[in-house]
């Protein structure tokens, strides 16, 4: 049992652990070409994140994001379904509850509303979420092209609804909520100050925990793995293929949707277009490197955070976009390394022959 | 509204989706899913101003901005190929490093964040109407000429077969590996050259420029169901959608982001077989054996 | 056993020679020193069941799999372990028993691909077509050369096929199956079309499974079983008998209680129904019973082609059959894994026609599948999980998953069935095949049921588990649970078996009681020598 254990830990850390190496690599080359030194680049980089209460607070506020994309990615993808439209899902999620909190009276209790709004934005992106369910179940149409050409199609209806009918003047975003959000962790812990980070981290947590309770303990949960694994197998076993793809793109999308509250609820109080930044995309290689898993999601979000906001760290050495160098680069080596280090496994340990 | 002025802006907006969705198909047909182009264009963007400005030659900055979009290619190629990552993933790797890469080299190179210095570039002649710049030429040949290459070629013959049934392919002694290696290449320098035609076209490299392009031209292979001629007809359609849209800014019919939108509304609408199907390469996205 | 029969006259003569082949997929060993000799000239037919290892060995003689061992030499060379350009080179076409054709391409264009004609960088599209054309007209295979493959019926396209390999010179055609799939018009085209070639000076080895094919055909017989070759008969000299005897033996020892049942030793009696095989009070007494059952296969056929069948309570009924002539569809349709085409199906009494898979386990029926891999186990899940895989709407509460009661209920299962190693939390890809097999059947067994469907229950199965899933199978019958057993295994059968039917292209050809049945009656109803409808 533990032999097999440790095989599982092997498959699962492998890729990442090559893709933090390449990185490395990767990251002496560039810094290198920029006549600086990596290792004092890198300990910049980790005091201007770590080393810092401000620093950290923003790492804890870009990681709560990518928590929620990681999430709802690799939720899909325990289901055999790739969602790349968690960007759209986020965006629309964090719209919605910019919209209801706008449409709140002021004399709502704050908790109500903010907790009305959370419902809000997880329904926001739900509905994104379900439409490529709808079409590949119904038309077998592949998520993947759908996801992304819906990304395109939701985020111009917004900037459409926003720049013709809600903006602030002079601005690309909505009028603030009034009956204020989720509180900042400065609120708390004053050695947060200045940085956006805020409550909204304890809802990512809290819905990492959730996804894994779904995911590990619950029936529908064994379903859908069981379908992402062998959806033959899944169907003998008296499972709907259909309703459970379904089911996965509205739950991934509703997670995305959630995810809006960061900046919407926590940091900024209103919806401004361009709010997701990206975060919906590196929600993939949240996922990838968190391999599909809610701790690893969690662990890789903050690491991609750690690395978002080094990056401006370390500015005045070297330009902060090595980081999205880096980036791409650790989602090819992960890429690249995940069959490779499976099929590596399986040579090495043949099954017992009979 | 001038029919005149209509043609030659909508051509000029359609041949950097020409040359990108040309290199698509091409690398579609042989199995290998290509959600990468955008990321081809901005490199050939970037690169193409890179030789510009070093050479003071606009040619020598097409060579150049050819040969980035060969070196993206081939990284994609052997992350799908050789080792058989998930092509969905590579594809928006591929995208990400690209705007990693150019904006870090943007840094170093000139200093700047947002722009690249003016550079050696084509066209020009406000009178030519964009007609004076060889790669927009290039650009209307690329679709009969790579129909051409799939219809008419041994090698055309073998894509196709590799990218329907590798199976067939190799019990016949043909190297799928191969096939498809040269398939992404050639893909990798088409889709670059729609970031060039744009760079030397307006001079300069900006940030980005290529701003979700490469992504139009996945939809025109997938509405133009991975045919060279029909996708690049989806191309030509696509920028007269934006064409039209541009021209009566004014008038405020139809917001523009609904005309924005019609790329990409027009492939769902394709995938999900209403007005007949839309059906891929049978082994597409499949890692070859 | 002794070594099979060599060619007679000298080996200058050979156009194949294979000796000592091994081959190892993964756990399964499908070519153990098998070996094969073809004289030039001659149809040569290469006969066994499914799993002998027929199409393995013609995989390493056309150069898409390496041997593991052993030689190989085509007319006198030595060959062992090239590659599928050194064949072809070589004059050895080989056509595939799932077409090798491009869907999509025309019959031209498959043909020519890889050697296209060109004309400058063109391909010379006209020239393929008229090359195609002529080869077309010189064969008497007749083809449209500008068609899609898409568009061809079955027997065209296994045509293109063949003109494939003619025109790349080959002298040495292997065909695996070609008749599964074809009319009876088209299969008395393609024997001329075989003594054409023959009597051009080809030789021709012809995979398959149908022994009045065999028989009409060929002059050659090499036998293989269990990745073996075990015999070597002129067809001249040779009954259909002889053959089946010798593809259908098995030389596994069995269990003295097995060797026992398959002689007759039983206490219930059995019903004499031959025919239609129902009684009037058959709706009440019947476990299961279905009624003209149409089941669509690939390609728009009938996998499933009228059958009718009932079970009573503490019955087992086998069926016989070599794979491919509709069991797989059949059970698949029982357990509600295919939709019906049209027919009745009733358990106890209840239409579960419509049914689904869920539905249908609730109403009682437990369905061990034929490929445990594909369907029965979830490879990655643990053996724990994998006990309750279609039961775990029972095994949860409010949606959450009952961890304790699945525990409880794997620690039971492993220890009633004696899984090994005993181990809940391992993933069942960790444990041996007969070790899988045993997690399916504690699961399907394990639980309340009344009609169990055990497809080829003892495949990849080491002896002393077989010993065990078969005193199972004879356990729910004492318990008046009804069983539908399809196995490929005669002896399985016979040693199990109440009442035995043999499934053939389709049909159910013959209900007989075990005493009526033996080897090698069965072995001719299994390979179309033999056909009594049953109704």
């Amino acid at each position: 049992m533990s032999s097999r254990f440790r095989e599982n830990i092997e498959e699962a850390l492998f890729p990442p652990l090559v893709a933090l190496l390449v990185a490395l690599i990767c990251g002496d080359l560039l810094i290198m070409s920029y006549g600086q030194s990596p290792a004092i680049v890198y300990r910049l980089l980790l005091e201007g994140t770590w080393g810092n209460a401000y620093g950290f607070g923003q790492v804890l506020y870009k990681a709560t994001t990518l928590i929620f994309t990681g999430l709802a990615v690799s939720l899909g993808i325990r289901a055999g379904l790739f969602n790349v439209g968690a960007e759209s899902q986020l965006a629309a999620g964090g719209f919605l509850a910019a919209l209801l909190g706008l449409a709140l009276s002021p004399s709502m209790p704050g908790i109500l509303a903010v907790f009305l709004c959370i419902i809000a934005a997880i329904i926001g992106g739900a509905i994104v979420g379900a439409i490529p369910g709808w079409l590949k179940v119904r038309f077998g149409a592949h998520e993947v092209i759908v996801t992304i050409m819906l990304n395109f199609i939701v985020l111009a209806l917004l900037n459409y609804i926003v720049a013709a009918k809600l903006h602030v003047p002079e601005t690309l975003h909505t009028p603030e909520i009034g009956n204020g959000g989720l509180a900042r962790l400065e609120s708390f812990i004053p050695a947060f100050h200045g940085s956006a980070a805020n409550l909204t981290i304890v809802v990512a947590l809290i819905a990492a925990a959730l996804t894994w309770i779904y995911l590990f303990k619950s029936r529908r949960g064994y379903e859908m793995r069981a379908v992402g694994l062998q959806p033959e197998a899944a169907e003998y076993g008296g499972v709907n293929v259909g309703a459970t793809w379904m089911r996965a793109m509205v739950l991934s999308g509703a997670i995305a949707g959630l995810g809006g509250i960061n900046y919407v609820l926590g940091y900024k109080y209103y919806y401004e277009e361009g709010f997701a930044g990206g975060s919906g995309f590196l929600g993939i290689a949240v996922a990838l490197v968190g391999r599909n898993h809610p701790l690893g999601v969690v662990l890789a979000a903050l690491f991609f955070a750690t690395l978002s906001q080094g990056g401006l760290a370390i500015h005045a050495f070297v330009p902060k976009q090595m980081v999205e160098v880096l980036q791409g680069v650790v989602i090819l080596a992960v890429a690249m390394s995940v069959p490779e280090v499976r099929a590596a496994l399986r040579r090495a340990r043949k099954p017992a022959t009979a | 509204m001038n029919p005149i002025s209509f043609l030659t802006q909508m051509i000029r907006i359609a041949v950097p989706y020409l040359f990108a969705a040309s290199g698509g198909v091409i690398a579609e047909r042989s199995g290998i899913i290509s959600l990468s182009l955008e990321g081809y264009m901005l490199t050939g963007a970037f690169s193409a101003t890179l030789g510009a400005h070093y050479s003071g030659s606009a040619w020598i900055g097409v060579l150049a901005g050819m040969f980035g979009g060969l070196i993206f290619g081939l990284i994609h190629a052997v992350a799908s190929i050789r080792y058989r990552a998930d092509q969905v993933v590579t594809g928006i790797a591929i995208n990400l490093l690209a705007i990693g890469v150019t904006r870090f080299f943007l840094k170093l190179a000139f200093a700047s964040s947002s722009n690249s210095p003016r550079v050696a570039g084509f066209g020009g002649n406000i009178n030519a109407h964009g007609f004076d710049n060889p790669l927009l030429w290039m650009g209307l040949l690329v679709a009969p000429v790579l129909a051409f290459l799939v219809y008419r070629t041994p090698f055309g013959l073998r894509v196709r077969a590799v990218g329907e049934h590798p199976a067939a392919a190799s019990s016949l002694g043909i190297k799928t590996s191969l096939v498809q290696y040269v398939a992404v290449a050639i893909s990798g320098i088409l889709a670059a050259l729609g970031g060039v035609f744009l760079a030397l076209d307006q001079h300069q490299f900006t940030d980005q420029m290529t701003a979700g392009r490469g992504f139009i031209a996945v939809a025109a292979v997938i509405f133009g169901r991975w045919d060279p001629v029909r996708a690049a007809l989806a191309c030509l359609l696509f920028a007269a959608a934006e064409t039209l849209q541009i021209q009566l800014q004014g008038n405020q019919l139809i917001p523009s982001q609904f005309i924005e939108m019609i790329p990409y509304a027009l492939t769902i609408i394709a995938l999900a077989g209403v007005v007949g199907r839309a059906v891929p390469p049978a082994a597409l996205g499949k890692a070859a054996e | 056993m002794t070594a099979p029969p060599t060619a007679m006259g000298g080996r200058e003569n050979l156009a194949i020679r294979m000796e000592g082949i091994d081959k190892t997929f993964g756990s399964v060993r499908a070519n153990r020193g098998a070996s094969l000799e073809v004289r030039s000239g001659e149809i040569h037919a290469l006969v066994g069941e499914n799993g002998a290892g027929k199409s393995t060995l013609m995989k390493i003689l056309g150069g898409l799999q390496k041997p593991d061992a052993g030689q190989m030499e085509v007319n006198g060379r030595d060959v062992t372990g090239w590659s599928t350009s050194d064949a072809i080179a070589a004059g050895i076409g080989v056509v595939h028993q799932h077409f090798m054709l491009v869907p999509t391409l025309t019959v031209a264009e498959n043909i020519v691909l890889g050697m296209e004609p060109r004309n400058g960088i063109q391909f010379d599209y006209a020239k393929a077509v008229a090359d195609v054309q002529k080869l077309s007209a010189d064969t008497g295979l007749a083809v449209s050369a500008d068609s899609k493959v898409s568009d061809l019926s079955v027997g065209e396209a296994q045509r293109v096929e063949i003109l494939k390999t003619l025109f790349r010179g080959a002298k040495i055609l292997v065909l695996d199956e070609p008749t599964a799939v074809l009319s009876p018009p088209e299969v008395r085209e393609l024997w001329a079309v075989l003594r054409k070639l023959r009597d051009a000076g080809g030789t021709i080895v012809l995979i398959t499974h149908r022994l009045d094919e065999v028989i009409e055909i060929s002059d050659v017989i090499t036998v293989m079983r269990a990745g073996q070759t075990v015999d070597r008969l002129q067809t001249s000299d040779t009954t259909p008998a002889q053959i089946a005897r010798a593809m259908v033996g098995r030389d596994v020892v069995l269990s003295s209680r097995d060797e026992a049942s398959a002689l007759g030793a039983r206490t219930e009696g059995d019903d004499a129904t031959v025919g239609s095989g129902f009684h009037p009070s058959d709706d009440m007494t019947s476990a299961i019973r279905v009624n003209d059952l149409v089941v669509m296969g690939s390609r728009n056929t009938r996998a499933v082609d009228g059958v009718t069948f009932s079970i009573r309570p503490g019955e087992i009924l086998g069926i016989a059959g070599v794979e491919g002539n509709g069991q797989t569809e059949l059970i698949e349709a029982l357990a509600g894994l295919r939709p019906i085409a049209s027919g009745l199906m009733r358990v106890n009494g209840h239409d579960v026609t419509a049914e689904n898979v869920s539905e249908r386990r609730d109403a009682g029926v437990s369905h061990i599948p034929e490929d445990r891999h594909r369907r029965g186990l979830i490879l990655d899940y643990s053996v724990a999980d994998n006990l309750v895989l279609g039961l775990q709407g029972d095994y949860s509460r409010r949606g959450i998953l009952a961890g304790t009661r699945i525990e409880e209920n794997a620690q039971k299962q492993i220890e009633t069935f004696d899984i090994r190693p005993p181990s809940k939390e391992l993933p069942a890809r960790a444990l041996s095949g007969g070790n899988q097999q045993k997690v399916v059947i504690a699961r399907e067994m394990g639980r309340s049921f009344s009609i169990l469907l055990a497809s080829q229950p003892t495949r990849g199965v080491d002896v002393g588990a077989i010993e065990f899933i078969h005193s199972q199978l004879r356990e729910a019958r004492a318990a008046g649970k009804a069983v539908l057993l399809i196995s490929a295994e005669l002896k399985e059968i016979l040693a199990l078996a109440d009442r035995v039917a043999v499934m053939y292209r389709g049909k159910l050809t013959k209900v007989m009681p075990i005493e009526s049945a033996d080897e090698e009656t069965l072995g001719e109803y299994m390979t179309g020598s033999r056909s009594e409808s049953a109704a």
